[in-house]
């Protein structure tokens, strides 16, 4: 007898303490919505995995986007970024009927078949950041940052800004097999036929293989084999902000104690966070990314036009952008949000990833 | 206490209750039944954990097991594949995996944990020196099985319950799950008495292994493409699940309906807050609570029974 007392007690406090937690825990997670009226559209960004400052201004972006077009937003992301961490999110928003689902995806084919549902339920499926590559069809439309062959001429133009348009300068890039690099430093190599960069002159590439300790010895092999260099582009973070350290320690920076004929001018791309003290002490003038906040608000906006059918989402065609803009899809279905940001002294503080 | 799984069983119940009353996405039973395909692929490796754990060892490389089979699966066979080509394969080679990590423990005169430790790290290897960055196709005869149902159960559901019988018979009406819970209970004395120790191990390890194979071709089925990066973290569920179930982590102890009812708890439990879109840190809290209390509530229960059976001995004595 006081075995089943004590089990139904214990049972007893378990459903008084379920229900206050997990009351409270609803109420902060979930906004009213006012879909029986049918007026406001429900839309769920699910971020590769949560805690990831990169996707904060992304969802900024959606958040901003939902105040602007008057939709619902959630975002719901899995606390691992596994290849599947993702799926039962993607059941569950399809169970909650939402009608625009902005994803960025952390497999690039282990989600066809769940996303195939929920497009057979007539969600509209947006990827950003991260594209279902070679499965474009179980998506509607990939919101992707700059386009590669935008990327090298303005890396190029930043660089050349800083240092006159003439001298010695290297490329510290990742690996010599990553794809994206090898893009980006091939349109930069194009870009420099322009008459205006005939003075700036390439003289080595290396790879610190996006590893800080191997990247730091790069940079300063670098500055001791060529001893008249003038700027280094560094179109990666971790390269990027290694060559700052061994920068800032050696003094050879513009403004710095042993800057000799003007010192060396560093840049690339970056997430502004973890440059934000090279950039308050000078050893960094300004550097370059692609805005996750535009992918955001882009995605936001392509998502629910096309889910109240205002445009259609076919690759190859052009459709209606926000704010009277034009936007291209590519054959892939994909569209570019936007040109680099350059952050600086002025503008930095302003971001937070 | 005579019935440790009476806790996961009142848990459920809450559970269910609680999202019932304040989710009208919850409330629907269709998606309560469809929603259980993934989660049975986790139950399976459940299944054979209890054996493995009731006789003393662990297995930590269920998850692993299940990924090199699932790929090979995919990747040797393609859509003029006769379909029980593909699912014997997975079988076998499942039930081979689980043989060898049996046998190193046995023969080798290994720990569980360091052999499968190593087993977990070697089949995932393997299977991500075989398939690089790419993912192999399912064929298409094999795909969808979460899809189709009998009489609005789905099939990944109805083999998870149609496992369970089967080796919930083998551990609890049959001279194997004699021998396992001797094994667990105390392996010198388990070998004394006559129990054949290195068999009933391998035996239990070889049928994780084929249950490895069932689930393999479960998430094959459901996801169309076969990666190494699959399933990871899996067999900590799995483990999970078991232990939430009253199984004792050292051996000896444990039911398989305590591992059914554990699975139906930790499933319901997921997919309310799923469903309610509940952040992701606070289901990991949730869940661990949820476990804490659990096992926490089982051993007060448990050491509450020992101290009457104490007290009525000693008043017999008297």
């Amino acid at each position: 007898m006081i075995r089943i007392s004590s089990i139904l007690a214990l049972g007893a406090l378990l459903l008084v303490g379920c229900n206050s937690g997990a009351s409270n825990e609803t109420s902060t997670s979930t906004t009213p919505s006012s879909t029986e009226s049918g007026a406001k559209l429900k839309v769920v960004f699910i971020p590769k995995n949560t805690g990831n400052p990169y996707f904060k201004p992304l969802g900024a972006g959606i958040e901003e986007a939902s105040k602007e077009l008057g939709f619902d937003y959630q975002e719901q992301g899995p606390a691992t970024g596994d290849a599947t961490s993702q799926l039962p999110i993607i059941k569950d928003q399809i169970q909650r009927k939402v009608d625009v689902i902005i994803l960025a995806a952390n497999s690039p084919d282990a989600l066809n078949e769940v996303l195939d549902d929920a497009k057979a339920k007539g969600i509209v499926v947006v990827t950003v950041d991260s594209d279902l590559e070679k499965n474009e069809s179980h998506r509607d439309v990939g919101v992707m940052a700059t386009d590669t062959s935008k990327i090298g001429p303005a890396q190029i133009e930043l660089l050349g800004r800083e240092m006159n348009y003439e001298g010695e300068f290297a490329i510290l890039s990742a690996t010599t097999d990553s794809p994206n690099q090898n893009a980006w430093i091939a349109h930069m190599m194009t870009t420099l036929k322009d008459p205006k960069y005939s003075k700036m002159k390439l003289v080595e590439t290396v790879y610190g293989n996006d590893e800080p300790q191997k990247s730091s010895t790069e940079m300063e092999a670098l500055m001791t084999k060529h001893p008249n260099l003038k700027g280094v582009l560094s179109p990666t973070s971790v390269g990027l902000a290694a060559a700052a350290q061994v920068l800032e320690n050696s003094g050879m920076y513009p403004g710095g104690k042993k800057a000799a004929n003007g010192g060396i001018h560093l840049t690339g791309l970056s997430t502004p966070n973890q440059l934000k003290k090279f950039v308050a002490n000078g050893v960094i003038t300004a550097f370059q990314l692609w805005s996750p906040k535009d992918m955001g608000s882009l995605a936001a906006y392509l998502g629910t036009a096309a889910k109240s059918k205002k445009i259609e989402l076919k690759s190859g065609t052009e459709v209606d952008g926000p704010k009277g803009t034009k936007v291209k899809l590519n054959d892939k279905g994909v569209v570019f949000a936007g040109d680099l940001v350059t952050f600086d002294k002025a503008n930095i503080d302003k971001f937070d990833f | 206490m005579k019935r440790p799984e009476l806790i996961p069983a009142i848990l459920t119940i809450l559970v269910v209750a609680f999202f019932w009353k304040i989710s009208p996405d919850f409330r629907d039973v269709n998606y309560l039944l469809a929603n259980t395909t993934i989660f049975a692929e986790t139950g399976l490796l459940a299944i054979g954990l209890t054996l493995i754990i009731i006789s003393g060892n662990i297995d930590l490389s269920v998850g692993s097991s299940l990924v090199l089979t699932s790929c090979l699966v995919a990747k040797f066979t393609n859509d003029g594949t006769p379909i029980f080509v593909s699912v014997l394969m997975a079988l076998i080679i499942g039930t081979l995996l689980g043989t060898i990590n049996g046998l190193l423990i046995t023969v080798g005169k290994l720990p569980s944990f360091l052999v499968t430790l190593a087993t977990m790290a070697l089949y995932r290897g393997a299977a991500q020196a075989m398939m690089g960055p790419a993912s192999a196709k399912v064929p298409q005869p094999l795909k969808g099985i979460d899809r189709s149902d009998f009489h609005g159960l789905p099939y990944p559901f109805i083999i998870f319950v149609i496992c369970a019988l089967i080796v919930g018979l083998i551990l609890h009406r049959m001279i194997l799950g004699r021998w396992l819970f001797g094994i667990g209970t105390n392996k010198e004395a388990a070998h004394y008495t006559g129990f054949p120790v290195n068999r009933a191990t391998i035996s239990a390890f070889a049928i994780t292994g084929f249950l490895i194979g069932i689930s393999a071709l479960l998430m094959d089925s459901r996801l169309g493409v076969a990666r190494h990066d699959l399933a990871k973290g899996i067999e900590l569920d799995a483990i999970t699940i078991v232990v939430a179930g009253g199984t004792a982590i050292a051996g000896g102890k444990g039911t398989m309906i305590g591992t059914v009812l554990s699975w139906l708890l930790i499933y319901f439990v997921k997919t309310g807050m799923g469903v309610n879109n509940l952040k992701a840190e606070y289901q990991l809290t949730i869940i661990g609570i949820i476990l804490v209390l659990s096992v926490f509530s089982q051993q007060i229960a448990d050491r509450f029974s020992t101290n009457r059976q104490r007290k009525t001995t000693k008043i017999e004595a008297r």
